[in-house]
């Protein structure tokens, strides 16, 4: 019984084939539908956009023209001009890195102290997870953009803060999933057969609870950035976000609004940019969760 | 019943108090003076010491928090400085309006959402599913700010049908109210429709495939009877939770479009309260949205326990 | 001569991945008025889709494909009415209802019992609501639901799983069918309930004269209760004839090899169970020829040519899809006769105690409002007593409640039990801080009963063997672990080119292995199995079964076996302890207890499972106690089997009876032994 003869490297080769079957699986299954396939190369454009933004814009976004202000659309100007006579559309092209970094980095914010957070109170119950809770669902019945109002007020506007306002507005929802999450898998059998081994807590955590609690949450990551990309151009619009020069979708609907007579495309353009990357986002984020986990289809 | 109905009482005014407490708490990390903001900045170091006393700006943040909270449980949030009334005097004037906005939205998208959503699920895969659900995805991403300026645009601008601003209650000018308040509605109801819409349908699509239903047909019944009988109270309990998060987020909304078309709701309040920096008046009218929304949250909750036998109270 | 219902080659077909794959193929049967038909078979087996695809009541992906189905007084194949027309819906619930296995799913939440019995009585006939009222009550009387008119205005979860499955006879039977199709109706059920439920099942169908089909994978229910019995496996139709032909005349392979594998109550101390080996076929991958092929030790190569579904009759009034001729068969069956199977393997016990339970307690509190304030106890277990030697096996056996899965827990020091002392090999460590436990965490390890919830899905097969070797230091090096772990993999009968594999890509048997691999790693001393073949199919359970007690044999391990199926219990065990309600009732060695059961309670449940053989069946005493277990919240004072005990006396209900020696160490909890 002690010699073991059997081939490592055929072992290693069984294992790539597996993972390899079921990287192909979760392609296969994510573009089944051909409308997932569109929004993903619709998404994948307006990444590749905002990264060359300053390369393909036709004009530098912030230069003001007092000649060539809120002109309509035009063969020079596609877009037609703002009240400063800046490129509406070079302006359009820029601002999709305010709502992509906003986005991703208000998410990746929410859901690391959301996780923590929601796995310390769901792993250890009792009191912590009384006062973790409490906190949590008071954040919540604030609704979301008063709450975001509020702290703008005191955090004040630009990227990094807005991302973080938008963090800890949103990070309820993580709280509450991974809690939830947590407190079902602390109750299988393969923790209780961790724990009887003589795992302690932290590695069980870390080790068991963490890997296995994560993919509903990378699933509600990828259908957050949408919503947070809408809160994000709601701030800017009321002006309370991204503060001139810089352009950023929201804050442009609401500067063209005055202008809507002589330059209808500078307030509703950026308005169509919004909603099609949150469609497009969306569209994803549901494809995602249907190929990563058949079981969550149909819930919303 | 009676019971958990205190128990949620007890919770919710717990959740408030933690709330005025997280309120308080960031206000007072506000940057700048706040007695300067008050008084224009040009007041004598006596005068401001005398303000400093009285805002009791000298005690601990605690302290001042308790005192601040037992004239707010009197209804006494202090006096707005910009606009010089008692902020208890302003926010009553507002939101009596934003209310009216967000409930009319409320009760128009609560009906229409659930029809969709009923529509799309029993006739899942045909045509009519395709383009409600679509529609509703796509409607659920539109900005509201946006879909006003558009409606705006449209309605107002090019074909002169509706006036683009204003608000007047229906009792003082019924025809005029009523052109006015179209758009506002609209733009708030058409979120609420589409995800009340998603929510039923899927919904009814979980409860098609339980056991129970099978048990239903097995017994020969007709399959509109299994539908309407069997599967749709089932399914529309978990969209009345989702009811109370739908009004909160219309007040949340009404912001946007209170401040597009120009209404004097307790959106635009709080947007010019932020702007002016008026403390007393942004914790009052934060608080006062939370009461809200905690109160539609407690009645969506014992509705939910009500209506819902699967839930005993004992 | 016309049947009441026959069913001609009826094939359904499934779609998935863009294939269609047959999910049942060329299956025909009979019922006719009045009697018991039952059909058996492993999940899979196309059983339950044989009875939807009657009632038309498959749902997308699949579909009817094609046969032939004919109800008495109906003109013409039944499968050419539409699923929804008029006809198909007076068939279905009017003329054959059915009964599903999920008691708690399958009844609607938000709909009153009362009006569920209703509607399908008014569906039906022509009766008033007054007259449907009055008739749903008396159906709920007839299936004993005390205080009916009170209950009528209940919803479903009022009612414990029971109760419900009872409403859910007194909703099929209420318009009176012909048929009634009980589908795994008492598997989710305890031994007592389900006995109850089934005897009531016969008494009213008898009554009516009502045609049942029994659907379950249970041999022993059929034997008990069918009067012909049907075999499937692989959607197909393998063997049919009336009961006692069945099991005193095996015909087809498959059947003999079911028969052999399953431990039966009344086997003798040392009988083998022959396992079959591999898998079920998957549907989408079935072969054209015998579906049973691949596992059959009666195979020859003209099986693969024979691909001719259809039953042929071998005996009077007995069928077999089996294309092997009665000779060839018993050459095979004379040639497996001198096979070696191995001799059981044996156990030596030896006089070292390993593990000593003495009066363990233990209680749940119950907090209530929103201080949190206690206001009782759940009293899960009370004065537990035991002992188990070194090489040991005790089965401990019970309904759900009583408190066996706290036990475990308490032993494997996951619950600190209140009171009592646990004594592992000299050291009390009933009380011990989890610093104190480091070293007996390796000595005793766990074998979980639903191999889908025991692995961690996100490791893989290799480091769930491993990990208590690094947790514990067994193993100095990488080499030393990889070279321990692939040991494993073969003591458990994997191949260790599978160690990268995560659990999903596993079958339900080999995850089982995974785990007792798990618990094996460590070098334990004792092992609890925790229900350990019951998620199991049957003929995977032999395989299990024959791989602890070899690895017992070889190890001199102890096992505490905990299951409700007493057949299994009693083959594995040496000695078996019986408990209800948080109580133990009853220990003695296995023989003893089968023969001279003292415990009221043992002799409910010994009379409750049903052994594989008809005429067994036939000239066993039927003790059918009343009621339900009752909930562990509401245990009864006194003996707590009181309220349900045929022999209850006033001493019963007022003073809990005492664990005492009747002789021979045959102990009982009994004021009347």
């Amino acid at each position: 019984m002690s010699e073991v003869a059997f081939d490592k490297k055929a072992a290693a080769e069984a294992s790539r084939a597996y993972k390899k079957k079921h990287r192909k699986q979760f392609v296969k299954t994510l573009f089944s539908r051909k409308i997932v396939l569109v929004a993903a190369i619709i998404t994948l454009l307006i990444i590749l956009v905002s990264i060359f933004a300053y390369q393909i814009v036709p004009y530098e976004p912030n230069k003001i023209s007092i000649k060539e202000r809120t002109q309509g659309p035009s063969a020079a100007h596609w877009l037609g001009t703002d009240e400063f006579g800046r490129d509406v559309l070079s302006r359009i092209i820029v601002g999709s890195r305010v709502s992509l970094i906003v986005g991703v980095l208000a998410v990746v914010i929410a859901c690391i102290i959301g996780t923590a957070f929601g796995m310390i109170a769901g792993y250890f119950g009792g009191v912590v997870d009384d006062v973790i809770n409490r906190i949590s669902e008071a954040i919540r019945v604030i609704p979301q953009v008063v709450l975001a109002i509020a702290l703008c007020a005191v955090f004040g506007g630009g990227i990094l803060n807005l991302s973080i306002i938008l963090g800890i507005s949103n990070m309820t929802i993580y709280v509450r999933m991974m809690r939830s999450e947590v407190m079902s898998i602390k109750e299988r059998d393969y923790i209780m057969a961790g724990k009887l081994q003589g795992n302690s807590s932290f590695r069980l955590m870390v080790k068991h609870v963490l890997p296995n609690s994560i993919s509903p949450i990378i699933v509600t990551m990828t259908q957050q950035i949408g919503n947070t990309i809408l809160s994000e151009a709601g701030l800017s619009f009321l002006g309370l976000g991204i503060s001139q020069p810089t352009a950023s979708w929201g804050s442009m609907v609401s500067g063209g609004r005055d202008y809507l007579l002589t330059n209808p495309v500078y307030s509703l353009a950026p308005g169509i940019c919004i909603a099609l990357l949150v469609i497009c986002l969306n569209t994803l984020g549901d494809g995602i969760r249907d190929a990563l986990d058949p079981r969550l289809r149909g819930e919303l | 019943m009676a019971r958990y109905i205190l128990q949620r009482l007890g919770q919710t005014l717990l959740i408030l108090l933690i709330v005025s407490f997280i309120t308080y708490l960031l206000i007072d990390f506000l940057p700048g003076d706040p007695i300067a903001a008050m008084t224009g900045g040009e007041i004598s170091g006596e005068t401001y010491d005398r303000l400093y006393h009285e805002l009791n700006m000298d005690k601990p943040v605690l302290v001042r928090y308790i005192l601040w909270l037992r004239n707010a449980l009197c209804g006494n949030f202090g006096t707005s400085q910009t606009y010089n009334k008692s902020v208890m005097t302003i926010i009553g004037e507002r939101l009596p309006i934003t209310l009216y906005l967000s409930l009319l939205a409320f009760f128009i998208s609560v009906p229409l959402g659930i029809l969709f959503g009923i529509i799309s699920a029993v006739k899942r895969g045909s045509a009519a599913d395709t383009a409600v659900t679509l529609t509703a995805n796509i409607c659920c991403c539109l900005p509201q700010f946006w879909l006003g300026i558009l409606f705006m645009y449209v309605f107002s601008m090019l074909l002169g049908w509706l006036p683009s601003m204003g608000f007047v209650w229906p009792w003082q000018d019924f025809g005029q109210s009523v052109k006015q308040t179209i758009m506002p509605v609209l733009c708030l109801a058409i979120g609420g429709i589409a995800s009340i819409t998603r929510q039923t349908r899927s919904s009814m699509l979980e409860v098609i495939r339980q056991d129970y239903i099978r048990t239903a047909r097995s017994k020969g019944l007709k399959q509109k009877k299994v539908i309407y009988v069997h599967a749709l109270k089932n399914a529309l309990l978990p969209v009345i939770t989702l009811m109370g998060l739908r009004l909160g987020g219309m007040i949340g909304g009404s912001v946007f479009v209170e401040n597009v078309f120009v209404i004097p709701g307790m959106g635009s309040l709080l947007v010019n309260a932020i702007n002016s920096q008026d403390i007393q008046l942004i914790q009052g009218c934060v608080l006062m949205i939370t009461l809200f929304t905690s109160v539609v949250n407690l009645i969506t909750d014992i509705v939910y326990v009500a209506v819902d036998p699967r839930i005993k109270i004992v | 001569m016309a049947h009441l219902l026959e069913v001609k080659n009826l094939a359904t077909t499934f779609r998935s991945d863009g294939k269609e794959f047959n999910a049942i193929e060329g299956v025909s049967l009979h019922v006719d008025r009045g009697e018991i038909v039952g059909i058996v078979g492993e999940s899979g087996s196309g059983k339950s889709v044989t009875m939807l695809s009657v009632l038309q009541l498959i749902a997308s992906p699949g579909r009817v494909a094609g046969g032939e189905v004919y109800l008495e007084g109906v003109e013409g194949n039944l499968l050419n009415h539409d699923g929804e027309s008029e006809m198909m819906r007076q068939v279905r619930g009017g003329r054959i209802s059915m009964i599903f296995q999920e008691p708690m799913t399958s009844l609607n939440p938000v709909l009153t019992v009362g009006y569920q019995i209703q509607e399908n009585l008014m569906l039906h006939s022509n009766m008033s609501a007054a007259e449907a009222k009055a008739r749903t009550i008396e159906a709920m009387k007839m299936v004993n639901i005390p205080d009916a008119e009170t209950r009528y205005g209940y919803y479903p979860q009022q009612f414990s799983g029971g109760m419900r499955q009872r409403i859910m006879i007194a909703m099929a039977m209420a318009p009176k069918p012909d048929i009634l199709i009980a589908d795994e109706a008492t598997t989710a059920l305890d031994v007592t309930t389900q006995a109850q439920l089934l005897e009531m099942i016969r008494r009213i169908a008898k009554e009516t004269n009502t045609a049942v089909i029994m659907v379950t994978h249970n041999l022993g229910l059929v034997a008990r209760y069918a009067e012909r019995i049907y075999v499937m496996y692989g959607g197909h139709m393998m063997e049919t004839s009336n009961a006692k032909e069945i099991f005193h005349h095996t015909e087809h392979p498959y059947t003999r090899a079911l028969l052999r594998a399953i431990p039966r109550l009344d086997d003798p101390k040392d009988r083998i169970l022959i396992p079959i080996d591999g898998l079920p076929p998957v549907p989408s991958m079935r072969p054209a020829y015998c579906p049973f092929y691949a596992r059959c030790e009666y195979r020859c190569d003209r099986c693969k040519e024979h691909t001719d579904a259809t039953l042929k009759e071998v005996r009077p009034g007995h069928y077999s899809a089996c294309c092997l001729t009665q000779a060839e068969l018993d050459a095979k069956e004379e040639e497996l006769k001198h096979k070696d199977y191995g001799a059981s393997p044996e156990r030596h016990p030896n006089d070292t105690l390993c593990l000593d339970v003495r009066d363990v307690r233990k209680y749940f509190p119950v907090y209530k409002g929103l201080m949190k304030r206690k206001v009782g106890d759940v009293k899960a277990i009370e004065d537990i007593t035991f002992t188990i030697k070194q090489g040991e096996t005790l089965g401990v056996v019970g309904e759900s409640g009583c408190g066996k899965t706290t036990l475990a827990r308490c032993i494997m020091r996951m619950y600190e039990p209140d009171e009592g002392q646990i004594i592992f090999h000299g050291k009390d460590i009933a009380h011990s801080k989890d610093r104190e436990l480091k070293p007996f965490r390796p000595q005793v390890s766990m074998i979980f009963q639903d191999p889908f919830s025991s692995l961690d899905p996100r490791q893989n097969a290799g480091s769930i063997v491993g990990e208590s070797l690094l947790i514990h230091k067994m193993v100095k090096n990488r080499l030393e672990y990889d070279q321990k772990v692939d040991e494993l993999f073969q003591k458990v009968g994997l191949d260790p080119l599978m160690k990268e594999r995560v659990a999903h890509e596993f079958s339900g048997g080999q995850r089982q292995r995974i785990g007792i691999a798990r618990a094996l790693s460590s070098d334990p001393k004792l092992i609890i199995c925790d229900e350990p073949i019951s998620a199991l199919d049957v003929s995977i359970q032999a395989q299990i079964i024959n791989l602890l007690e070899n690895i017992q044999a070889e190890m001199g391990l102890s096992y505490i076996f905990i299951a409700h199926d007493l057949a299994v219990v009693k083959h594995i065990s040496d000695r078996i302890l019986v408990m209800y309600l948080g109580r133990v009732m009853e220990i003695a060695t296995c023989d003893d207890l089968y023969e001279r059961p003292l415990h009221p309670y043992t002799q409910a449940l010994l009379s409750a499972i049903p052994v594989a053989d008809p005429t067994v069946e036939e000239q066993r005493e039927a003790i059918t106690v009343q009621g339900e277990v009752p909930s562990i919240l509401k245990r009864p004072s006194g003996c707590p089997f009181h309220n349900r005990c045929p022999k209850c006396t006033k001493r019963c209900e007022e003073e809990t009876p005492v664990l005492h020696d009747a002789g021979d160490g045959h102990m009982v909890a009994c004021h009347l032994v």
